[in-house]
């Protein structure tokens, strides 16, 4: 009798047990991820909103973060450095706690960035770098960006390769950091390759026009030019006018982040070539970077990290229908 | 100064281009062939024609501050409806409507309300660039969609050899010429600009007139927005916040149209663009750095107004009303 009792107290309790596992078990990592983020507000203050990029960044970032309780907001100076400079100093004194800066140059911003730090707001730097660096920087490594740009102009118009050797460089705005490092990283190749020149180097102020009038100039004065490096596919819709007005087979050589915009360039033949730094990988990468930042809850300023962007070289031939991604607004 | 008073400030304006013209035909090889000059003037051909719409509001003794902040915003508008699926000579037409509308509001301000042209035009474009960017077009930079590639002729192609804007911009020069010569409302307009009260008293309508100026204006523009558009394959609103209008003063204010009004024609807004036609040409050849470019481009602007001030001492009128 005694026997019966226990195995039926055993197996009643096996049973419950059962009934238990299948309720499952609490993720106990659950509770301090929410936590971490309900209520936080981030700030983003881009160079202006209103193209590709800086709609992919918010887009992306949006995204991410406001499912979690997160606050986004956006403050848009709209090519405006000084007014860019009045929005940092007022989140300042709002304490966001995360503020995501697309810097227009490598100085205007530093020492706002510096204060912003010590006033306990982490700084997530996107693209463009300021000479000061803050908690985060995500963007292409545009040093190492001209490096691969100049060897590719090498492969391409090289006398060795068959080409004439002479090659044109569209800037954008001369002082941003897209157009500073990446000079610099074209200059690390191109000065032990002087069978490269360089016959005209202008900046376009990310002006379609301006590209076209200063390419339709250096095609005219170098009718054997070979190809011309673009800073931005936006911008370089102008210089893609005057190669195709002039009737020579330039190589253009461009970059951006991947809009579809930039997939039906090569489609079309306007662009032979773009160097893609996908947008929505950049957007997960600022979003994946808040939160650490906000879950490992230490001082701002006290951790730097660079994420490079993994640069896509899109052709023609190796490009595919995902390669390129949409703005809501474009589909 | 004896021998320069004979001369007008578009003759010297005109012999100083020729001059660097031969300055760099012999220092810069390549700068005196066809297809050079050809490109010269293709590219300065938008800023011709929007000359011609600043001279002519700058002749009836206005400015137009918005004219480039306009002409970007009906003609993106235009484009981001044709890629919405807009027809495309509808598209256009409500873009070239919605340009006139905005002109004829400038118009009134000016002529009816009495604000002085540069306030009411800052105001306006300002105005404009950002009701555009809110509720018209959500992008900065608008692509000229697939539907409308068989337009870009007219930006991108050639007809005998000579680009296509050439021809547009010697067309609207044409037009201009005839306008201010022959059409009675284009001798009004000048009568307006060198003596407004004068006009009135001899039975102009004044304030029509001066609202015609704007429009006029708005019309030109749309045209030259189209040219840029084609010519580049997408509209770039952000030039309404660059320094653009300031060239195009530029080329008003070289060529001899004086600020006071009434005086110089359609003339002088070819001879103002060929001179900075062959300055940016010579500089991009000389691969001059873009910032120094501006230097020099200010530099000959002030020189210019310099000139003026002294060709055309200011009489009692502008004295009294000012220059603008």
């Amino acid at each position: 009798m005694k026997l019966l009792k226990t195995t039926l107290l055993t197996m009643a309790l096996a049973l419950q047990a059962g009934a238990g596992l299948a309720q499952g078990i609490d993720d106990a990592t659950r509770d301090p991820y929410y936590s971490a983020f309900a209520g936080k507000k981030v700030a983003f203050v881009p160079v202006a909103m209103g193209f590709d990029l800086t709609e992919g960044w918010a887009a992306g970032i949006r995204a991410a973060l406001e499912p979690l309780g997160v606050t986004f907001e956006i403050r848009d100076p709209n090519w405006s450095t000084d007014a860019g400079a009045q929005a940092i100093t007022s989140l300042i004194a709002e304490k966001p706690d995360v503020m995501v800066i697309h810097n227009p140059d490598v100085q205007s911003y530093a020492r706002l960035l510096k204060k912003a730090e010590d006033a306990g707001i982490y700084v997530v730097q996107v693209n463009m770098r300021s000479s000061y660096s803050t908690d985060a920087f995500v963007g292409a490594d545009y040093v190492g960006m001209g490096e691969q740009i100049a060897q590719r102009l090498i492969d391409k118009c090289s006398p060795a390769n068959g080409g004439s050797g002479k090659v044109a460089i569209t800037q954008g705005v001369l002082t941003a950091a897209a157009s500073i490092y990446q000079m610099q990283g074209i200059n690390n190749v191109l000065s032990k390759h002087p069978e490269i020149q360089v016959v005209s180097n202008q900046a376009a102020d990310w002006d379609a026009t301006k590209a076209k009038n200063i390419a339709a100039t250096a095609i005219q004065q170098n009718p054997d030019l070979c190809a011309i490096v673009g800073f931005w596919d936006v911008m370089d819709t102008g210089t893609a006018a005057a190669i195709k007005e002039s009737g020579k087979n330039v190589y253009l050589l461009t970059q951006g982040g991947g809009n579809q915009s930039a997939c039906d360039g090569l489609a079309n033949g306007t662009y032979s070539e773009v160097v893609v730094y996908n947008v929505p990988g950049q957007a997960r990468d600022i979003a994946d970077m808040i939160k650490q930042l906000l879950q490992l809850k230490q001082p701002p300023g006290t951790t730097k990290t660079t994420l490079f962007t993994q640069l896509e070289f899109l052709t023609k031939e190796n490009m595919t229908p995902s390669s390129c991604w949409k703005l809501a607004s474009q589909k | 100064m004896k021998v320069f008073g004979r001369l007008s400030q578009e003759q010297i304006v005109f012999a100083l281009a020729l001059l660097m013209c031969a300055g760099f035909a012999i220092a810069l090889p390549g700068f005196l062939t066809t297809n050079n000059l050809l490109n010269l003037v293709r590219s300065v051909s938008i800023l011709g024609i929007l000359g011609v719409a600043m001279g002519l509001v700058v002749i009836g003794r206005g400015i137009d501050l918005s004219l480039v902040a306009l002409m970007a915003v009906s003609v993106a508008w235009s484009l981001q409806l044709a890629a919405g699926g807009v027809p495309l000579p509808q598209a256009v037409a409500m873009g070239l409507a919605f340009s006139l509308l905005t002109g004829t509001i400038t118009g009134i301000l000016i002529a009816y309300v009495e604000i002085p042209a540069i306030f009411a035009t800052l105001a306006m474009g300002t105005l404009i660039y950002g009701f555009g960017r809110y509720f018209l077009i959500n992008l900065d930079v608008i692509y000229l969609p697939d539907s409308a590639r068989g337009f870009l002729w007219l930006g991108q192609g050639a007809l005998l050899g000579v680009p296509v804007p050439i021809f547009v911009f010697a067309l609207v020069c044409l037009s201009g010429y005839l306008f201010l010569r022959y059409a009675r409302s284009g001798r009004y307009l000048r009568a307006v600009g060198d003596n407004l009260q004068a006009a009135r008293i001899t039975g102009v309508p004044t304030r029509p007139i001066i609202v015609l100026q704007y429009v006029l204006s708005s019309f030109v523009g749309f045209v030259a927005g189209i040219v840029t558009a084609t010519s580049v394959a997408s509209m770039n609103t952000r030039v309404a916040n660059s320094t653009y209008v300031y060239d195009v003063i530029l080329v008003v204010v070289l060529g001899g149209i004086g600020l006071s009004g009434g005086r110089g024609g359609i003339r002088n807004v070819i001879v103002g663009t060929l001179l900075i036609g062959v300055l940016l040409n010579g500089m991009t050849i000389m691969d001059i750095q873009y910032t120094v470019q501006n230097v020099i481009k200010g530099v000959i602007l002030l020189t210019a107004i310099v000139i003026d001030t002294i060709l055309n001492p200011r009489d009692e009128q502008t004295a009294q009303q000012g220059d603008i």
